[in-house]
């Protein structure tokens, strides 16, 4: 049986982890490459960098960074930022990266999933998705451009078509719960888990023990992803596996 | 000195990245001489059964690779690699492997309540108690995979279960293959590796 997943997400901007909430009011955490070793001590199961600068500022390659924590860390690493054609893939791959994460690039160009996934497998595709709840519209509205940006998608809608263009995985971040460590949205991913039979991770909230303990229990996600909390020592890697263990939940 | 096969497919990087860190000299090479020079032969592999064999073929590496492994060269075959290493594979279509192992390559079943590919760490059980590769008994690997292996009992050092037993680990004497990524694995994948390498430095296959 295959272990669910904690994923550590580094937010990547001028070659620092930084961290916001709501996705603005960005603070320091540190050097990137430290921080992934840490980590990988940890027993982390999979590392997300995000290279947030990327998109509004000027464009900047992870290759580097990639190549750094690839030679140090040993474990899954996914990049995401900035990642707009084929050829950025292939370079951010090649640096040692196992999988590309792509958000708004897909969204304003949805091709580039297919033909990502038809170069390098589905498995190196992860697509993620920032929602957040439209009440009048009553839907998971998709954002871009680090949240910016509001598009006409629904979230359930979107997941659905990345899929059938060739995404291996799903990320999908709550951003009415990003920063805010109110728990997980876990209607957001009980509704993907109706529509989408690949690996969903749930991204956005976690602020304590018990809310990883409820989104593996109540959602069908295969991993969660938290910034904050594994940032500031508030929680590590291995007190949610004890938690999660305890709970009957499959852990490395 | 351990030569990885350059054959354009698959993450040389990584797997380099992974025996520097184990002090491990490594060249990425295609070339006859220098892979029959080397200590050890590493066939990496990512990618699709048929064109990888194709790879091979364009640069006349079959008879070379399989020359090498019946005299007695250590090779270890990783993820598609470790595929390579049996007779056949039924991934689009029927493709020869290398024959160096009995078994065949076929599809995980996608109906039995499990996602494919199997994608993540999952849990290797020991088929072989005398075997150099114990120490990953119970302990997690990661795998990225949507073919498995199935071949004789005494090939299969250690298993995972996805819906079916996937072979984890296969050996027949000198001629070693990994499903899961070592280099992606954590401390228990290097620790796989530094097994492989103590294995070549003693020149002592005997375990399996």
């Amino acid at each position: 049986m295959l272990a669910k997943r904690l994923i550590p997400c580094l937010d990547v901007a001028d070659g620092r982890v930084k961290k916001g909430v709501n996705f603005v009011n960005l603070t320091d955490i540190g050097d990137p490459v430290e921080i992934a070793a840490a980590y990988q001590q940890q027993g982390a199961d999979e590392l997300v960098f995000l290279d947030i600068s990327a998109t509004n500022e000027q464009r900047r390659t992870m290759a580097d960074l990639v190549e750094e924590v690839s030679a140090q860390v040993f474990m899954p690493l996914t990049i995401g930022g900035g990642i707009s054609r084929v050829d950025d893939m292939q370079r951010i791959l090649k640096a040692g990266a196992d999988k590309v994460a792509i958000n708004s690039a897909a969204v304003a160009n949805p091709a580039l999933i297919k033909a990502g996934a038809e170069k390098f497998g589905n498995q190196c595709i992860v697509v993620a998705i920032d929602a957040a709840w439209d009440e009048a519209a009553q839907m998971y509205r998709v954002y871009t451009h680090g949240g910016k940006k509001a598009t006409d998608l629904d979230a359930l809608d979107w997941a659905q078509q990345a899929v059938a263009l060739g995404a291996g995985e799903l990320l999908v971040t709550s951003m009415d719960r990003d920063g805010t460590k109110a728990g997980f949205d876990l209607n957001l991913y009980q509704a993907l888990g109706e529509v989408v039979a690949v690996p969903l991770i749930a991204s956005g909230g976690a602020g304590n023990l018990a809310d990883f303990v409820e989104v593996f229990d109540q959602a069908p996600v295969d991993g969660a992803l938290a910034a904050s909390v594994f940032h500031y020592g508030e929680l590590t890697i291995s007190q949610v596996k004890q938690a999660l263990a305890a709970k009957g939940v499959i852990v490395r | 000195m351990f030569a990885i096969v350059d054959y354009d497919t698959g993450n040389t990087r990584n797997l380099k990245k992974a025996f520097d860190y184990l002090d491990v000299a490594t060249v990425l090479t295609a070339d006859p001489a220098e892979l029959a020079a080397a200590d050890a032969v590493i066939l990496p592999g990512v990618g699709a059964f048929a064109a990888a064999m194709a790879a091979l073929n364009e640069r006349q590496l079959v008879p070379v690779l399989q020359r090498l492994a019946r005299d007695g060269k250590p090779m270890l075959g990783i993820c598609l690699g470790m595929q390579l290493l049996f007779k056949s594979s039924n991934e689009y279509g029927d493709h020869v492997g290398l024959g160096l192992l009995k078994g065949r390559v076929t599809a995980l079943p996608a109906d039995l309540g499990v996602k494919v590919p199997q994608m993540g760490w999952n849990q290797n059980v020991l088929q072989q108690p005398a075997s150099a590769f114990k120490a990953i008994d119970q302990n997690y690997t990661y795998f990225v995979h949507s073919y498995y292996a199935v071949c004789p009992t005494d090939e299969i050092v250690a298993t995972v279960q996805h819906g079916v037993t996937v072979p984890s680990i296969v050996q027949r004497d000198n001629v070693v293959g990994m499903q899961f990524h070592p280099e992606k694995s954590g401390q228990v994948g290097l620790q796989q590796l530094a097994t492989f390498k103590d294995m070549v430095s003693a020149n002592d296959f005997s375990s399996n």
